[in-house]
């Protein structure tokens, strides 16, 4: 069975529908996220449960996973991040191109979790901007998706202007991205 | 002579001579790459496909579990130990229960032998599940992980329905567990072993005598038994290479000697005969599995689930609320004033990748003076250069997926 | 619940004596294992002796790790756990060495295991293991300042600005 989504708000007659461009790219972009999984540890194997039969992913348009960052939109950060791994996962988010979202899936990518250590980057928050978090040690599938659905509102809803706003430069700046 | 052979002869003839000028390539994998399955970084020198030297590093996840463990009450340390190896937590629960049972001098029923047992097991599939179909995807073959991940789902139904948790499970207690198996574990467990099988075999007939599977691990990444020795290796991979060592029968543990299995052996230690090994391991855990529920099915006894050590067992919720004893307890087990007795005590247990030890230091304290976890995926991938220096590029990808190496176990 | 191998522990301690007499510092039982206590000049022949004893072969170097106590004379030391095949026996063989001269031999002669087991010591504790191949941190980053498994060393990220200490009761 092929579920097609449902169309934007517009106007339609004999032989047109005419929405707003945003509507439109909103939709398309909502329902083919490629993400890009950065699993480092435990969260990952949840993920893993996430793309196999039992919750499949494929769902929601986004079984595409894409491992080379510059093809991908939404980055999944799920796991545990250290500092030796610190200036990878910023560099990983830098070569992303725009638009792009950030899901940090688990309490260490959120907070740091539990291991409040000397080793132990306390939130990704720190160095890059974080659209969804999903807490949860690791969290369930279920709510995997669910930060998913969460972002997909997001992208949905985006304006197509924002990525070029002063104010998401000025974001950017606050995490010394240029 | 197989092609890592050859091409180190091909080699060495350019060394004697010294008259060929080769020039080498630096490729950088990791440490976020999909083919490594975890975060670490291998700078590999290549002469074109064919890797030279390799050099490892790691720490890309280091979290600090022995300063943490420090810091933390002996029953707190549980969960640090579920996000070691997380493919299989609920060993290394129980492998820390039993090193500060040891350490106590607790003395644990047969029948939560037996539980720990039947939980070890399924723990054991499921990490097998998932480095063998990990396996199968490095090789070309996807169907195989859509298969196994649909039993894993069920071993985690199976957890949940003991401890609530699905993956960092933080089973059990010091002392047994925290509640008795339901109804409808029992019954999941029936079903799990009666439908696994035939997915096991499914899955084997799709890759064991598959030719194309053979042609991409059979003398892929081998190791002989002496370097495997002295590189420290343990578990599969130490069985794989034809040395039969597995802490279940050297030293048993959970009243395993009352069990009848065999341990499977490889013969040249490659991604094939790891693989074979870790398959007929879960048939063996099944074996194992069924043998507990006969056993526990003959016991009388069908409501221990803890030992009879209430300073140290803590005490279920409901007994804190209604009586005077428990609620004394847990508050001296809460508030660290129970008697720690001195001294240093190491237990290991085969985990899903090996020997996982705990070399627990007490000073009489709360918390470890010292925790050193022997960490089996950090110690054996150290084998891994030796494993895929003169072979190709894309058997080492193989070659480190059938090594099973799980980042949260090797960055500690 | 556990075995002391008693005969087994007794002709350790017989091979040892006729040839390290003076070097051991003390024998003791601690639940099923034996801790011989060394000291550290010679530490590396008494493991390479043990390994090459036929009667004892204890091949399998199962972990080696660091230990801390900064209120002792000797506060650091190092910590191998050796296990024998053959006989399916476990020992555990301690030596210590004094703050400011912090230097084992190293056991990469014998197991290259040891090669992690003690760039992972180096890195927590500082101790240096003299005629090791790669002696660099391991774990954390080459820049990283301290020895974090030692006493002193504060657990939590010093980084963090939001824990009100009040709230931990600190």
């Amino acid at each position: 069975m092929v579920t097609i989504v449902d169309a934007p708000d517009g106007f339609s007659g004999k032989g047109f529908f005419a929405t707003s461009f945003e509507h439109a790219i909103g939709l398309a972009r909502k329902n083919s996220l490629w993400p890009l999984p950065f699993a480092t540890s435990c969260c990952g194997i949840e993920f893993m449960a996430t793309m196999g039969a039992h919750y499949d992913l494929a769902r929601f348009g986004s079984e595409r996973l894409s491992f080379s960052p510059r093809q991908s939109d939404l980055l999944m950060v799920m796991g545990t991040i250290a500092k030796k791994m610190t200036p990878i996962l910023k560099e990983v988010y830098i070569q992303m191109a725009e638009p792009k979202w950030v899901l940090s899936v688990g309490a260490c990518a959120s907070s740091g979790g539990i291991f409040d250590t000397y080793s132990v980057l306390q939130g990704i928050d720190r160095i890059i901007p974080v659209d969804v978090y999903v807490p949860g040690c690791p969290p369930r599938p279920e709510q995997i998706i669910s930060g998913i659905l969460k972002i997909q509102d997001l992208v949905g809803n985006e304006s197509l202007r924002r990525r070029n706003s002063q104010q998401y430069t000025d974001l950017l700046h606050t995490f010394n991205i240029e | 002579m197989n092609k890592k052979e050859e091409y180190l002869d091909s080699l060495k003839g350019d060394l004697v001579s010294g008259e060929e000028h080769r020039e080498y390539n630096i490729l950088n994998l990791g440490p976020t790459h999909p083919a490594t399955h975890g975060v670490f970084q291998n700078i590999m020198t290549m002469d074109g496909e064919f890797i030279v030297h390799t050099e490892q590093t790691i720490g890309y996840i280091h979290r600090a579990f022995e300063k943490l463990a420090e810091r933390r009450p002996f029953y707190q340390i549980t969960p640090i130990t579920d996000r070691l190896n997380y493919c299989s937590s609920p060993i290394n629960n129980m492998g820390w229960h039993m090193t500060v049972e040891k350490l106590l001098g607790i003395k644990i029923p047969k029948r939560v032998d037996y539980l720990r047992v039947i939980i070890m097991e399924l723990s054991r599939i499921a990490d097998h599940n998932i480095c063998n179909s990990v396996v199968g995807v490095d090789s070309g073959a996807l169907t195989g992980f859509v298969y196994l991940f649909q039993q894993r789902e069920k071993i985690y139904e199976i957890f949940e329905e003991i401890c609530g948790a699905r993956l960092t499970s933080n089973m059990g207690r010091i002392g047994g567990f925290e509640r008795n198996f339901s109804d409808e574990a029992w019954r999941k467990i029936k079903v799990f072993i009666e439908g696994y099988p035939n997915v096991l075999k499914e899955f084997e007939r799709l890759l064991k005598r598959n030719r194309i599977f053979m042609d991409r691990t059979i003398n892929v990444g081998s190791i002989s038994a002496e370097q495997a020795l002295n590189y420290g290796l343990t578990g599969p991979n130490l069985r794989a290479a034809g040395v039969d060592y597995d802490v279940r029968v050297m030293n048993p543990y959970s009243s395993y000697e009352d069990f009848e299995f065999t341990i499977p052996v490889g013969s040249s230690g490659d991604t094939y005969d790891r693989f074979m090994v870790r398959q007929e391991e879960m048939w063996q855990s099944l074996s194992i599995i069924r043998q507990a529920i006969d056993k526990l099915e003959a016991m009388p006894d069908k409501n221990t689930f803890f030992a009879d050590a209430p300073e140290y067992y803590l005490p279920p919720k409901e007994l804190v609320y209604s009586s005077m004893e428990a609620l004394i307890y847990h508050f001296k087990i809460v508030m660290g004033e129970t008697d720690i007795p001195v001294g240093e005590v190491y237990h290991c247990v085969e985990g899903g990748n090996g020997e996982l030890g705990f070399y627990l230091v007490s000073d009489g304290g709360r918390t470890p003076y010292r925790l050193h976890f022997r960490r089996p995926c950090f110690i054996y991938y150290q084998a891994f250069p030796e494993m895929v220096e003169g072979s190709m590029l894309s058997d080492a990808v193989l070659a480190m997926s059938s090594m099973n190496v799980i980042a949260g176990e090797l960055d500690a | 619940m556990f075995v002391v191998q008693q005969e087994l522990n007794d002709r350790v301690k017989m091979a040892l004596d006729a040839r390290f007499r003076e070097d051991i510092l003390s024998y003791e039982q601690q639940y099923d294992m034996m801790v011989i206590t060394v000291n550290k000049k010679c530490i590396n022949e008494i493991l390479r002796f043990l390994y090459d004893e036929t009667f004892l072969k204890f091949q399998f170097l199962t972990t080696l790790c660091g230990i801390h106590y900064p209120e002792s004379d000797k506060p650091l030391g190092v910590v191998y756990h050796l296990h024998s095949f053959k006989n399916n026996q476990r020992i555990r063989i301690k030596t210590f060495t004094e703050i400011n001269n912090p230097v084992f031999p190293t056991a990469t002669n014998i197991w290259k295991t040891a090669n992690w087991m003690e760039r992972e010591t180096f890195d927590f504790f500082g101790l240096v293991f003299d005629g090791h191949p790669n002696l660099k941190r391991i774990l954390n980053t080459d820049d990283f300042e301290g020895f974090p498994l030692r006493k002193e060393f504060p657990l939590e990220d010093q980084t963090r600005e939001d824990k009100n200490n009040s709230m931990f009761g600190r």
